[in-house]
């Protein structure tokens, strides 16, 4: 028995010096990228905060703002994962398959198809489209999880090889309706500028995605909190059998569940395509985004997607900024950098538990 | 249990399985005599090079329960350390103008090392995470050589030789096949005896009872990183002939699309066993290379251009029909046909389930 305790103890005292040594590693990791790039921060995009905090400011407001988008999106993913264990693959496909629904509505609602500027689409002339894209996004999502996810129930790598197969179907399509070519949304009119306070300049674009994204999550925590259909959700997410058990019919919830997280995609991808553009490999670029932000915040966790998408936004927008110029096309490595970071500090997420 | 028959002994080739890769490994190795340079070059070498890379993946995820989707980013590492490696002159990458065997050898060597390296990275995750994870590493490796103007950038890296053994593919159609054959037959052996090592039995058992197997001592996340190196290896033999292939690796190649492709190809197979790779690699490539030529396809508006809907098509229903794939079809269409057999003649049917296995895939493949 003694013998066994000590083993232990001395495994665990060899696993707390590692522990140790790689806190202090990444301590020290930190603390230089914050001398970096407040007093040093030589030949980079950005001047370092103490000789200008307008460019740290306005990369801040960056990363909070894109840090929003992400968020937009991830919560949708991080919603059907969270009760059905279903890793939807799909949900990039369903961010850009929203923004080109939207597209085509603007365009039909503006009565052109390209060459329009900003000052012809109205409140309305944007929100219309987004709502589309909810609509159809939203639909499809639904659609898939009621002809093909729902009999599956259970078989969680089953599920997630049929929304690899939709969204490869998807992006196919999608490609021979919308083509190839970078194509965008436009903003409506009153959104379109700046702003300027003091010596920051900033584009209200980015502070509406943000905005959005505080709405949405107010809304989703409201929803997920202080509604029955909420309680009835997380009741199903910790215990599926014992709600259904109780009289609960848990199929309305997952359809639920699956409508609300698909049509964020579609948000998504009409804020995104307002934002950026639409293009194929977009679908890919947002599935990755999602999945970091929820590999990092932990699946299924409304908070982790918040703090995920913070997290990454973050590294996206200073990484660039705060690279000494030659070597600003690394910054994808940092990107890499928080996984593995998280990863090998809290293997299931910052917010997340084992499955 | 009783002694396993010697390789010379008659009673070892007595197993219609065995028999079965025997003829096609005889079939594969005479294939030069009687197909079009068309044929060996586009489908059969092809075949064989994305089997090995999908038999890296069906490795690990049937013997360690390790989905990988980082295959693609594998065998697109090898292609580009080689690409960096071997060319000179051109506008992209480091251009260091060393042997092609040299590069060969430091494609490998490095794959390996990053295997390694990423395989520590994932180990402490199984199943859904484990391929969420590997994902970000597969995408995030194609943003790298794609902004990365050092080592690639998106137009990638162009005139890459082979060495002299090997020439022009399109000139010696034959030496590349045969080196893709030796290969994949290599890749098939050394996974196929990897399982049945004391490291691959381990595995297996960390796929099954990670608790258990934690418990006894087993160091579950060193068991799937060797295992995940293991794969990067064979990934990175694939990743060789690749570029000796095309003669060019771009980050196009190792993309989202090329990354559930690889998926798609193995599960098509058959995601138990190492045979289903080629199986998968070879219905993909058909596809991918004859759709134009199947009458009437063009009508229900599946030209070559939508070549990915229907693979996706495919997909869909070899999942949602038979999650074994082509091979577990095969077997499930066997068990039926003898249920049905017997219960018409209700006489004694000698029980070769593999067998009937076996000739259905072997006429496929």
């Amino acid at each position: 028995m003694s013998t066994g305790t000590l083993t232990g103890s001395r495994r665990s005292g060899v696993r707390t010096a590692g522990r140790r040594a790689a806190l202090g590693a990444g301590l020290l990791a930190a603390a230089f990228i914050l001398a970096w790039v407040l007093f040093f921060a030589a030949d980079t995009p950005a001047e370092p905060l103490m000789r200008d905090y307008g460019d740290f400011l306005a990369t801040l407001l960056n990363a909070l703002t894109i840090a929003g988008l992400y968020f937009v999106v991830a919560s949708g993913f991080t919603l059907i994962f969270g009760l059905m264990r279903v890793v939807n693959l799909a949900h990039g496909s369903l961010f850009l398959l929203g923004g080109y629904v939207a597209l085509e509505l603007q365009r039909a609602m503006v009565g052109r198809v390209g060459n329009y500027s900003t000052a012809m689409v109205g409140v309305f002339g944007w929100l219309a489209p987004m709502l589309l894209a909810a609509v159809v996004a939203g639909g499809i999502g639904l659609l898939t999880q009621q002809v093909t996810l729902r009999w599956f129930q259970g078989q969680d790598m089953r599920e997630t090889l049929i929304t690899i197969a939709i969204s490869v179907i998807l992006a196919d399509q999608m490609l021979a309706r919308f083509g190839g070519i970078a194509v965008d949304i436009k903003w409506p009119g009153v959104l379109d500028r700046f702003i300027t306070w003091g010596e920051l300049r900033y584009s209200v674009p980015r502070l509406f995605m943000l905005a959005t994204a505080v709405l949405v999550g107010v809304g989703l925590w409201l929803w997920l909190r202080k509604t029955r259909t909420g309680i009835i959700i997380r009741a199903g997410v910790d215990d599926t059998a014992m709600v259904q058990a109780l009289g609960v019919n848990v199929q309305v919830v997952f359809a639920l569940a699956f409508l609300v997280g698909s049509a964020l995609a579609g948000v998504g991808g009409v804020i995104g395509g307002s934002f950026a553009s639409l293009a194929p490999g977009v679908d890919g670029q947002w599935l990755l985004n999602s999945i970091i932000v929820v590999i990092v915040g932990g699946m299924g966790s409304l908070m982790g997607a918040m703090a995920g998408s913070v997290l990454l936004g973050m590294v996206t927008a200073f990484a660039p900024a705060y690279l000494p110029a030659g070597l600003t096309n690394f910054s994808i490595i940092f990107t890499f950098v928080l996984l593995a970071a998280v990863l090998a500090w809290r293997p299931y997420g910052l917010f997340g538990r084992p499955a | 249990m009783p002694a396993a028959p010697s390789l010379a002994s008659g009673r070892y080739w007595a197993h219609p399985e065995r028999i079965t890769l025997l003829l096609i490994l005889v079939l594969l190795l005479a294939a030069p005599l009687f197909s079009s340079p068309f044929f060996l070059s586009f489908v059969l070498t092809q075949t064989l090079w994305l089997g090995i890379a999908a038999a890296s993946l069906i490795f690990l995820a049937a013997y360690g329960g390790m989905i990988s989707l980082a295959q693609t980013l594998m065998y697109g590492f090898a292609g580009f350390v080689i690409g960096n490696a071997v060319t000179e002159g051109g506008s992209k990458g480091l251009n260091l103008g060393l042997n092609p065997w040299l590069g060969v050898l430091l494609g490998i060597l490095f794959t390996t090392a990053l295997g390694f390296a990423l395989g520590l990275v994932a180990g402490r995750s199984a199943g859904l995470y484990y391929l969420m994870i590997t994902l970000t590493f597969g995408v995030i490796g194609f943003y790298f050589f794609g902004q990365v103007t050092t080592f690639s950038g998106f137009g990638g890296i162009n005139q890459i030789v082979a060495p002299a053994v090997i020439g022009e593919p399109n000139q010696f159609p034959e030496r590349l096949y045969y080196a893709a054959l030796l290969a994949s037959v290599f890749s098939f052996l050394l996974l196929r005896y990897a399982v049945r090592t004391p490291f691959g039995l381990a595995l297996q058992g960390v796929r099954d009872d990670p608790v258990r197997m934690s418990a006894l001592g087993y160091n579950l996340v060193i068991h799937r990183a060797l295992a995940f190196t293991l794969g990067a290896f064979v990934a990175s033999l694939a990743g060789v002939l690749n570029v000796w292939w095309n003669r060019q690796i771009d980050p196009a190649s190792i993309g989202v699309g090329e990354i559930l492709a690889l998926l798609i190809v193995a599960v098509i197979g058959g995601m138990n066993r190492l045979e289903g790779a080629w199986l998968g690699a070879f219905v993909y490539v058909v596809v991918n290379n004859y759709v134009r030529s199947v009458p009437l396809v063009d009508r229900i508006g599946l030209t070559e251009d939508r070549f990915n809907t229907l693979v996706g098509l495919i997909f869909l229903i070899i999942v949602l029909a038979s999650p074994n794939g082509l091979i577990g079809f095969g077997t499930s269409v066997g068990r039926w046909g003898k249920r049905l057999l017997r219960a018409v003649s209700d006489t004694e049917i000698p029980a070769q389930p593999v067998g009937e296995t076996e000739e259905k895939t072997g006429v496929s493949g």
